[in-house]
């Protein structure tokens, strides 16, 4: 499915738009950043509650879409350098678990 | 004889990879002398590559350079290191370098650059200065007490890499020599929100990545000079050494003996 249609399902908000038909492949749930970088599938949708601008750095890394949950703010750093690195992130005001379950429930697999 | 020494513990070089290239040897010392500080801590992430550069950038200035690092834990916890000497600093970079896994990816993260005191480059550190090491906190505590330093938790109240916002409390067996606050959060509300932490040492520092920051936030102490032990000593005030004002430069309430 794509990002577009992820956005529409979840009702989330779109803090900055990359690519809005890609595919999103998987998901990963994680606020360890070190984590995320060892065991995120390249170009999975990342749910965090992390916020500082190494989060973008990570997503453009593995070229992970961002989801940001609890409705947290970015660092205005974070959005910067999302821009520059057109790394997408979205928020939801959902907390990690509902917005985890939504996803599954749409048919959005852990996967490797 | 003691007097007052002002320092800024926690500032960071162009190694950095999110600190300014601007962060050169000479342009933090003569910031740091130029804002009347005594004394400043070369802090940066995980390495102490360019702390020699610093050392001699400050000789024959009234500067003292304390050698430290700002160690990440697994956790993804910043941990202030502050050693008596660069052998010291040195000997916790193998440590942490053995437990440093990834490669830095200068477009992504920035250039961390190996300089010599006059800002010429000597080369790019290949690690990922930004990545987590893989020990935990108590472990990098314990391994910085075993090399005679300190161990101080960095920005501890800040949500993104702070001991409080990651492990939710500090852990009673954790030998912390004191914590650093961000500058917006007064001492007393510290220790209410964290009783636990209520006997700890509370310091402040600008934690600078570019050259404006530098003393920006700054601690002042009672020393006779100042050295690694005698920062212990004030930490846990002994020996008539102490903090005197919590970091509150200029509005502070007095320190509490």
């Amino acid at each position: 499915m794509t990002v577009r249609s992820i956005v529409e399902a979840l009702g989330l908000e779109v803090l900055n738009q990359a690519d809005p038909d890609r595919e999103v492949t998987s998901a990963y749930a994680s606020d360890l950043l070190s984590d995320v970088m060892a065991h995120a599938s390249p170009g999975a949708l990342w749910l965090t509650l992390q916020t500082h601008s190494n989060v973008a750095a990570v997503a453009a890394l593995k070229e992970l879409i961002v989801l940001l949950v609890n409705g947290r703010n970015p660092d205005s750093d974070m959005l910067e350098r999302a821009r520059e690195h057109k790394v997408t992130v979205l928020r939801t005001s959902l907390p990690a678990f509902e917005a985890a379950g939504r996803l599954y429930a749409l048919g959005l697999r852990g996967g490797a | 004889m003691m007097r007052v020494w002002r320092a800024d513990l926690h500032v960071h070089t162009c190694l950095s990879p999110c600190a300014d290239l601007s962060m050169a040897p000479r342009t933090i010392v003569a910031a740091a002398l130029e804002r009347g500080l005594d004394a400043i801590g070369v802090a940066d992430h995980n390495s102490a590559g360019n702390i020699p550069a610093v050392v001699g950038a400050a000789r024959q200035t009234r500067l003292a350079v304390l050698p430290a690092m700002e160690i990440t834990s697994r956790e993804e916890v910043h941990i202030l290191a502050i050693f008596g000497d660069l052998e010291a600093a040195r000997a916790m970079q193998e440590v942490v370098y053995q437990r440093l896994p990834g490669e830095n990816q200068p477009e992504i993260f920035g250039l961390q650059v190996l300089v010599n005191e006059d800002h010429d480059v000597l080369g790019f550190e290949p690690r990922l200065l930004a990545g987590a090491t893989e020990m935990s906190v108590s472990e990098i505590v314990r391994r910085v007490h075993a090399l005679g330093g300190l161990a101080i938790a960095a920005h501890a109240d800040r949500e993104a890499f702070g001991l409080l916002g990651h492990l939710g409390f500090v852990p009673p067996d954790l030998a912390l020599d004191a914590v650093e606050l961000s500058p917006h959060m007064p001492a007393a509300e510290f220790r209410k929100r964290w009783p636990e932490c209520a006997a700890l040492a509370v310091v402040r520092s600008s934690d600078a990545h570019w050259p404006e920051q530098i003393g920006a936030c700054t601690t002042s102490f009672r020393l006779q000079r100042i050295t690694v032990d005698e920062l212990r000593q004030a930490f846990a005030r002994r020996e008539g050494r102490c903090v005197v004002n919590e970091g509150n430069e200029g509005a502070s309430e007095p320190w509490r003996n």
